[in-house]
């Protein structure tokens, strides 16, 4: 009995024991959308992430990976939910993902609190660059005002005097249009939100838009609700009659969708497939090997970048990630080789970044593709990063 | 001018293709006394039908006409397999099963054809806007839909009031017993008005697909619309539910057009902005409120039960 008592008891040491430093898995919790319209969009997300893993060997400075995907339909109930069942019952080091800006301030408090690292992949509300910024949330991305800034000071060039804003009624569209008027020098005609993300006619808005005389129009429809405006945009005979200037409506995804409708229709980003530097073809080329018929988008290369954002991180303190100011000062010198040739991050921990003008071509293969146009602007940093406490 | 012109036809071709669902709602209410939530599923099945459809012919207008003889066909055996039994139930268990099936078809879409939806894209000849006054360009598909929808609904007309079919669901509306009792087939009756709903139903759904996308759960948002032109229009009466159907265009377009604007005097355009989605989008229940209020029945109650 005594014996037996002993061995327990020197079992249970050998188990509690020191606590070991290192871990023995780096766990990921990946949030994104998997099921409806904009399944697409998370599927491109995780095919880069897992793509990335495979470039590290499926290890992070020796540690293995392991990532829990979870899908939050788009809705933020939903992805605040799935946050919380990630951070309380799978206890992940990191999360990452996020398409949609209003999923991630739902789900924002929950990680805030916890203290977990949070990596967006891509949205980026002024509130998480402004006064919500937190230490351990950091974006790959970029903040929404940034790509349509860009995009209004690509029309200031054009000479557009007026122009009509088009965009969805949430967190996101309210961020794009209000970034679009404030570099834009002309004159804003009109804005109409619509109901996101049910509304996909937008037959009431075009009419007003044709109707309120404005030289151009600005949209902002990521998805499929993209596709179905640029293709109403065309058959309400716009297209060729009034230019029409985008941000997050033309991508790889929707492309084939749009086809000629696109065409002509120039957009604002800050990563674009045929970036020159190595790591992005090599990003590219294996995307395209890996997952035949498909193409990369910049929802996916955010994402490669959010994996080795975390691989840095987890590098650079030997895989220490109980050290929460060590991993986050790691995290801050955005040490890595990113897919738009690199990046710095401000004191709110979104990048500091060029903005590239992309156009719709005929590539090699006879497809509609995206190209790097011109550079619209260098090293922008977004405008709310004054409104962050951190310094 | 134009605009408001433009405008209408946006309502009109909305409230027609609204009236499609309704017209099968309020049929299989009217006549079977069967409250039939499943009624988007078919709108859903419509459209993936005729995605697919379109697809493999390389045809938009046989994969159409494909799609709805497929989707006619669902809504008999539906009707043979799960609603026959339902008949002459408390409503609370037609809505317990009838959304069931919504998940069953839910699920079953999502095995069939996944989870990410599909698009039907439309022919050139259909995606080119065409000069319908001069100054006035318009949509040619969103033209087609007008067209079609209003045949349908002139034959309807036809169907109900002018045929001996028509005559058996006018009296079926009124008094179901009655029919049977003298003895017509009254359960082939129910199997082919259900069908023919089904087919309303797909109709709707597929001729809706290119402007929106496929997707599951697509049926659900325009259910609740449909069964308010039900409510509005009296239930079992065709003639209601055109009237009603076209009305809530109407007011859902024209409300969604100008409203904002006429916001914008009282607010500021912030907060316009913002709250005019949402309130535009309230306009038609309160137009529902304000009907039930003056006519319980409805504009055109089709007969005492």
């Amino acid at each position: 009995m005594r014996k037996a008592l002993l061995a327990a008891s020197t079992a249970l040491l050998l188990v509690t024991g020191p606590t070991l430093a290192q871990q023995k898995t780096i766990k990921i919790g990946f949030i994104s959308t998997f099921s409806g319209p904009t399944a697409v969009i998370g599927n491109d997300m995780r095919n880069s992430f897992e793509l990335a893993l495979d470039h590290m060997g499926r290890k992070m400075g020796g540690i293995p990976v392991e990532v829990i995907y979870e899908d939050d339909g788009q809705k933020p109930d939903v992805g605040k939910q799935k946050t919380e069942k990630l951070i309380e019952s799978d206890k992940v080091d990191f999360i990452a993902g996020y398409i949609w800006s209003n999923v991630l301030l739902a789900s924002l408090k929950p990680i805030v609190d916890s203290k977990t690292f949070l990596v967006i992949a891509n949205a980026g509300p002024s509130q998480v660059a402004g006064e919500m910024c937190s230490p351990t949330v950091f974006s790959t991305s970029w903040q929404n005002d940034q790509t349509p800034q860009a995009m209004g000071l690509y029309m200031n060039q054009k000479g557009v005097k007026s122009v009509f804003l088009i965009g969805p009624n949430y967190a996101a569209g309210k961020d794009m249009l209000a970034g679009v008027a404030s570099t834009f020098k002309g004159k804003v005609i009109g804005q109409e939100l619509t109901t996101w993300p049910s509304q996909l006619d937008f037959s009431a808005e075009l009419a007003k838009a044709k109707a309120s005389g404005a030289e151009a129009v600005f949209v902002f429809y990521p998805g499929a609700a993209g596709v179905q405006f640029l293709n109403q945009y065309a058959a309400a005979g716009l297209k060729g009659t009034i230019p029409l200037y985008t941000a997050f409506t033309i991508d790889e995804l929707s492309l084939p969708l749009q086809k000629e409708n696109a065409i002509g229709v120039p957009g604002a980003q800050e990563w674009v497939h045929d970036l020159p530097n190595e790591q992005n073809k090599k990003f590219v080329a294996d995307y395209r090997k890996k997952y035949t018929g498909l193409r990369p988008t910049y929802y996916g290369a955010q994402s490669y970048d959010a994996a080795q954002l975390i691989e840095s991180a987890v590098v650079a303190t030997k895989g220490n990630l109980s050290d929460k100011a060590a991993v986050q000062k790691a995290m801050e010198k955005a040490n890595f080789k990113s897919l738009r040739g690199g990046f710095k991050f401000g004191n709110n921990h979104m990048p500091i970044q060029n903005f590239y003008l992309q156009d719709v071509v005929k590539d090699a293969d006879g497809q509609l593709s995206l190209k790097t146009v011109a550079t619209i602007v260098k090293d922008n940093q977004d405008r709310f990063h004054d409104k962050c406490p951190m310094k | 001018m134009t605009l408001f012109i433009e405008q209408c036809l946006n309502g009109l071709q909305f409230g027609l293709l609204l009236f499609l669902l309704a017209a099968g709602l309020t049929l299989v209410f009217g006549i079977m006394d069967l409250v039939n939530l499943a009624h988007g599923s078919l709108y859903m099945i419509g459209a993936y039908f005729a995605a697919t459809f379109a697809a493999w012919t390389g045809s938009f207008v046989l994969g159409a006409v494909l799609a709805l003889v497929a989707t006619l066909l669902v809504g008999m055996v539906v009707e043979v397999v799960a609603m026959r039994r339902l008949y002459g139930r408390d409503h609370l268990d037609h809505v317990l099963a009838t959304f069931g099936l919504i998940l069953f078809f839910d699920e079953s879409v999502r095995l069939i054809w996944g989870p990410a939806g599909l698009s039907l894209p439309l022919p050139v000849w259909l995606s080119r806007p065409v000069t319908i006054l001069p100054g006035i360009e318009y949509s040619a598909y969103r033209l087609a839909i007008i067209v079609v929808t209003a045949a349908v609904a002139a034959f309807l007309y036809v169907l109900v009031m002018r045929t001996r079919i028509g005559m058996l669901i006018r009296a079926g509306a009124s008094n179901r017993e009655m029919v049977g009792a003298l003895g017509f087939n009254i359960k082939l009756l129910y199997t082919l008005v259900f069908g023919l709903g089904a087919a309303l139903a797909g109709l709707a759904g597929l001729m809706q697909a290119p402007i929106l996308t496929v997707q599951i759960g697509m049926g659900e948002n325009i259910l609740i619309l449909a069964f308010v032109v039900t409510v509005i229009g009296g239930i079992g009466s065709i003639r209601g539910a055109l009237v009603a159907a076209i009305f809530v265009g109407f007011v859902d377009t024209l409300g969604r057009a100008f409203f904002p604007d006429l916001l914008r005097m009282v607010l500021s355009k912030e907060a316009a902005a913002t709250a005019a989605p949402a309130l535009s989008s309230m306009l038609i229940y309160l137009l529902m409120a304000i009907v039930l209020v003056v006519k319980p029945e409805g504009l055109f109650s089709a007969g005492q039960k």
